[in-house]
């Protein structure tokens, strides 16, 4: 029988959820890496015992961490001291470096920031791991400040894809309230050399040419809170998803605005419709039904919680516009979490199962599509990001 | 022999106890140490000084014998008590919440 494996990033530790088809019953293991900020954990498409995990601390920095088996046991990847001589250096995990070099990388600019004074690029933290969908030794990892990485070598070392950084927009982009990160990758399954990636508070951006040169495909959306509501760059995206089966179709839920494009983000229409609120952070796609997508609206930009304190999945069957409420099993009084923006996923079993982590500690899963839920764990940390592999 | 205290997440980060005990060849710095330390736990590296700048993280600091050795120059020499194992250096960490 299939089964299903939650991974789940907290703002202490890591947690995995796992459960049979029936997604009924759960066993809870962790916490992993306690009392660190885990900002995501996801697992290879091609390899599922293989999974990464960011790690990072205030006062320690960013550590990177791999599992070989399905998370039981974890390393560091490179940790440890490298056996004979020409082996990747030890301990470049954790070593996300800008590059500035001549032949591969882009001049280190400065970025705009908060009082719209320039500032200088500074690596932060690792907001998102992306694996390949073929290799499970390369993964991207998209950090704060903003910038993309890849690495080939099961995360032992990182190299910057520099023609993203060095687009020439970057004294335009400038931190959200969360920092500047780059925290949406997608892979188009389609389309080995087509990424999409996404920055706060810069916009989304793709490319066509594995990463070489980028474009900013943020035609179509329109943001009142900044000085040109229409401008090319400077938009707050706070998460993108797309059906691997329709690759060029994307929805978006910005700071304010949901929002769809059929043109792999080649221009954009909003689709909020009938939402309580359109200002949200996660966004994701029924694993069978490119046309249903889900949203957890959230009140406004200065109160991250649901409107009237009711906790809403809302659910759209005809790819936006049409919304219906989904509150069967979610508190419907005095609630006042947030779903921040990595923080929703959906596995792939035949009844299509959804899931979303709260800041107030809760991981809630439906089984039937969003029709009904029910908490997995209720006193988690607060939940940054929940990722789902579904097992064989 | 140099003995160097670390803060909690870096022990479980390395995988050892309260305290390592190095060997450090030549004068016994903040540079040396940390040098030696990095080499010997390469999990550390970039957890305790900046991979690229080798800055000490804001948050952490270093003292030994009761004094602040954190805004010392990284190649001034360590105390004698230090040097000879008599006394740890200590990293630690800011209290700043969390």
């Amino acid at each position: 029988m299939s089964k299903v494996r939650v991974l789940v990033g907290t703002r202490k530790g890591a947690f995995i959820l796992e459960s049979d088809g029936k997604r009924e019953k759960w066993e809870v293991s962790g916490p992993h890496f306690a009392g660190w900020e885990i900002y995501h954990v996801k697992g290879s498409p091609a390899d599922p015992n293989r999974i990464y995990a960011s790690q990072s601390s205030g006062w320690f920095g960013q550590v990177i961490q791999r599992s070989n088996d399905g998370g039981k046991t974890w390393e560091i990847p490179g940790g440890g001291p490298q056996p004979g001589p020409g082996g990747m250096p030890a301990g470049q995990s954790n070593k996300f470096a800008y590059d500035t070099s001549a032949e591969t990388g882009k001049p280190l600019t400065t970025h705009q920031w908060y009082d719209g004074t320039q500032h200088p690029w500074e690596f932060k933290r690792v907001w998102h791991l992306e694996p390949s969908l073929t290799e499970p030794d390369t993964v991207y990892a998209g950090i704060e400040d903003a910038a993309l990485f890849r690495s080939t070598d099961g995360g032992k070392s990182w190299h910057e894809l520099a023609g993203l950084r060095g687009h020439g927009t970057g004294p335009k982009w400038q931190p959200g309230a969360g920092g500047m990160c780059l925290h949406t990758v997608i892979l188009d399954p389609s389309d080995t050399d087509r990424i999409y990636i996404a920055i706060s508070a810069a916009g989304a951006f793709r490319t066509d040419d594995g990463g070489q040169t980028w474009r900013p495909i943020n035609h179509g959306l329109h943001s009142q809170y900044i000085p040109d509501p229409n401008a090319e760059v400077g938009h707050c995206v706070h998460h993108i998803a797309m059906h691997p089966s329709r690759p060029s179709v994307l929805f978006m839920q910005k700071h304010w605005d949901v929002m769809r494009s059929d043109d792999a983000g080649d221009s954009w229409k909003e689709v909020s419709g009938n939402l309580p609120t359109d200002f949200g952070f996660v966004i994701d796609v029924h694993a069978h039904e490119p046309e249903t997508i889900y949203v957890v609206p959230i009140k406004s930009d200065g109160e991250h919680y649901p409107p009237e304190g009711k906790l809403r999945v809302y659910r759209s069957r005809t790819g936006g516009n049409e919304w219906e409420a989904l509150t069967e099993g979610l508190p419907q009084s005095n609630c006042y979490v947030n779903v921040l923006r990595d923080a929703m996923a959906v596995d792939s079993l035949d009844s299509c199962g959804v899931y979303f982590g709260t800041t107030g500690g809760q991981v809630y899963s439906s089984a039937d599509a969003g029709d009904s839920w029910s908490p997995i764990v209720h006193d988690l940390p607060a939940v940054l990001s929940v990722e789902v592999q579904t097992l064989p | 022999m140099i003995r160097v205290t670390l803060p909690p997440h870096l022990r479980t980060l390395a995988q050892v106890g309260w305290e390592v005990e190095l060997e450090v060849e030549g004068r016994a710095t903040q540079r040396s140490v940390l040098d030696t330390l990095e080499a010997q736990y390469p999990m550390l590296r970039g957890t305790i000084r900046d991979h690229v700048t080798h800055e000490r993280r804001p948050f952490l600091r270093f003292f030994a014998c009761e004094e602040d050795l954190s805004h010392e120059s990284p190649d001034a020499p360590l105390p004698d008590a230090v040097a000879s194992g008599a006394e740890p250096l200590v990293i630690l960490g800011a209290i700043a919440g969390g």
